[in-house]
């Protein structure tokens, strides 16, 4: 029961919104696409923000729209977090984060509005008037605000894509912590690859209006067939954990079946679940697993697809012995040198991993 | 000289419950048309706009018409047992609500189309009712243009002639209000009276104007 079905369509002016898919109710679910692909349009009709013709949406097995039946947004068990943060501007800071927890009875109530501002780090301007707050603080308070409302769903509307780089980084450990301590199933536009392998682990891509992939994150990243793998900052992520700490070196090695890598010293315990983000651009294959070179990261794996970038690059896909998979960018001339086919055994150099937690 | 307090009186109550009666008449209107998508809506708020450029003796005319005895509404009251409204203190009111009206509606609407779409959908997905979220979001967003509506309303309210004239009449502490009473000084030849009061009319609206910027400055700055 515990999943979020959705199947709907909508005429909007000349763009034509057709959308269908099931996914489990947990953790974070990317939706993705590039802009103009109805990733909004989709997140405002599943919030009840616009009508769609005819549709069904049911999270959990509670129907909040169906043929009979349309559930008003502000009957709806959702929070909704805006691209930009959509503060009210004549309550302050605290008033804001009250409107809509006053709304829900206190029974019903089942998030502690002192641990919602502490997760978010509000406390030291919680008294404040909105229009003082940067624009990380003012992202952070409406993601308080629309947690404070205990949904059963979020909703979040590329919540970083408004912000700098700086402010950006600043959310997104809030964000990551949001998953581990709140078991609330979030819906989460993007169109940053990056920012997907971060947060969601389930991932649904949209093209044009429809639906064109649904899956895991780290499995849809590095299809070959879908347009993210072909981008020029293509990446995988490999899980893995926390093996031991290169005192000398200043290390810390991450392993996973059939291989590990290191990345800079971080203070870590041995054992800790850990993710890295490797850059397909980053990893060069060879035929052997060669120890005269400066790349420590040697990983066996198997080729299992391979596409045609542009005429100078193709994009291999790799699988390691654990199933997990990796992208490597190389040439067309190095590929056909190496005499790449499917199935072949190889040896995945990387050059640089970056620990994403 | 003796001065006559009474069309002071008059007037400063005609306004203040005309401005009452349009705010709370005017604001659904001016959140319709700041809503609606239905085609016809441009012709309701031309309608609205219509004392904007009608000349009070004509709105005066077809209302003196439409509260007599003899008119739609003049018969509705009469069948009421409430005689006609015509020269009395409620026909003033109807004159004042109808000649102001777009002076109120126009400010509150274009407030409410400033802010957009997007503070009511976030009171939604808050779970505010329709109704919290007009009251609660709405009206508190709209706040400079029902301080600019509620201003303009009164202060055209305490200048309007010809609409007076012609429904109102001259009865005094009934429907002789300033303007009236400064034409009758004129007319009766007492300059001294009518100085008096024409002097304090344009300190009056010297005032109301003045204000309003300097309101509308300080709104602006602390951000609303």
């Amino acid at each position: 029961m515990s999943t979020i079905e959705v199947s709907l369509t909508k005429q909007l002016g000349d763009f034509h919104l057709d959308i269908s898919f099931e996914v489990p109710a947990n953790g974070v679910i990317a939706l993705f696409g590039r802009s103009g692909s109805g990733k909004t349009s989709l997140l405002r009709a599943i919030a009840g923000l616009i009508r769609p013709s005819n549709g069904v949406v049911k999270i959990n097995g509670e129907i909040w729209q169906d043929e009979h039946q349309f559930i008003p947004t502000h009957q709806r068990p959702l929070g909704y977090v805006f691209q930009e943060a959509s503060l009210f501007p004549h309550l302050s800071v605290r008033r804001n984060l009250e409107y809509g927890w006053r709304r829900i009875p206190k029974a019903n109530r089942k998030i502690d509005f002192d641990s919602v501002v502490e997760l978010l780090g509000i406390g030291p301007f919680i008294q404040r008037a909105t229009h003082r707050l940067s624009g990380g603080e003012r992202q952070r308070v409406a993601i308080a605000r629309a947690l404070l409302t205990s949904p059963r769903l979020l909703l979040m509307d590329e919540p970083l894509s408004a912000l700098d780089h700086g402010a950006k980084r600043s959310i997104l450990p809030y964000l990551e912590n949001l998953n581990d301590e709140l078991a609330i199933p979030s819906l989460y536009v993007s169109h940053d690859p990056n920012e997907v392998a971060h947060l969601a682990d389930q991932m649904v891509v949209l093209d044009a209006g429809k639906v064109i992939a649904t899956g895991t994150a780290a499995n849809l990243l590095t299809q070959l067939d879908l347009p993210m793998a072909q981008f020029d900052d293509a990446a995988a992520t490999l899980a893995g954990s926390v093996s031991a700490h290169d005192h000398t070196f200043h290390l810390t090695w991450i392993s996973m079946h059939g291989g590990r890598v290191a990345v800079a010293r971080e203070d870590l315990p041995v054992g800790r679940h850990a993710r890295v983000r490797i850059q397909a651009r980053d990893v060069s294959l060879s035929l052997k697993a060669h120890s005269d070179t400066s790349i420590i990261n040697i990983l066996p794996a198997i080729v299992v697809d391979t596409k045609e970038v542009n005429q100078t690059q193709m994009i291999v896909r790799l699988e390691l012995f654990d199933g997990q998979t990796l992208l490597s960018r190389i040439t067309r001339r190095s590929g056909l040198g190496l005499g790449l086919h499917e199935g072949m055994q190889l040896y995945a150099q990387v050059k640089s991993v970056a620990l994403i937690g | 000289m003796e001065m006559d307090w009474q069309p002071v009186w008059l007037t400063l109550k005609l306004a203040t419950t005309t401005t009452l009666v349009l705010l709370i008449l005017g604001t659904p209107v001016a959140w319709w048309l700041s809503r609606s998508k239905v085609w016809w809506k441009e012709i309701i708020g031309s309608l609205v706009a219509l004392p904007l450029v009608l000349p009070p003796t004509v709105l005066g005319f077809y209302l003196l018409l439409m509260l007599g005895p003899n008119g739609p509404i003049g018969e509705l009251t009469q069948s009421l047992g409430l005689g006609t409204l015509a020269f009395t203190f409620p026909g003033l009111v109807i004159g004042s609500v109808i000649y102001s009206l777009p002076f109120v509606v126009q400010p509150i609407r274009n407030a409410f189309e400033a802010m957009g779409e997007r503070p009511m959908e976030v009171a939604a997905t808050l779970r505010a009712s329709p109704l919290a979220r007009f009251f609660g979001i709405a009206i508190p967003l709209a706040r400079p243009g029902f301080l600019t509506g509620s201003v303009l309303g009164f202060a055209h309210t305490v200048g309007e002639f010809g609409v007076v004239l012609m429904i109102g009449g001259n009865i005094p502490g009934e429907t002789k209000v300033l303007s009236v009473a400064i034409y009758d000084h004129v007319e009766t030849l007492e300059w001294e009276q009518a100085h008096w009061l024409a002097g304090g009319m344009l300190l009056f609206a010297f005032i109301v104007v003045y204000s309003m910027y300097l309101l509308e400055k300080r709104l602006r700055r602390s951000g609303r």
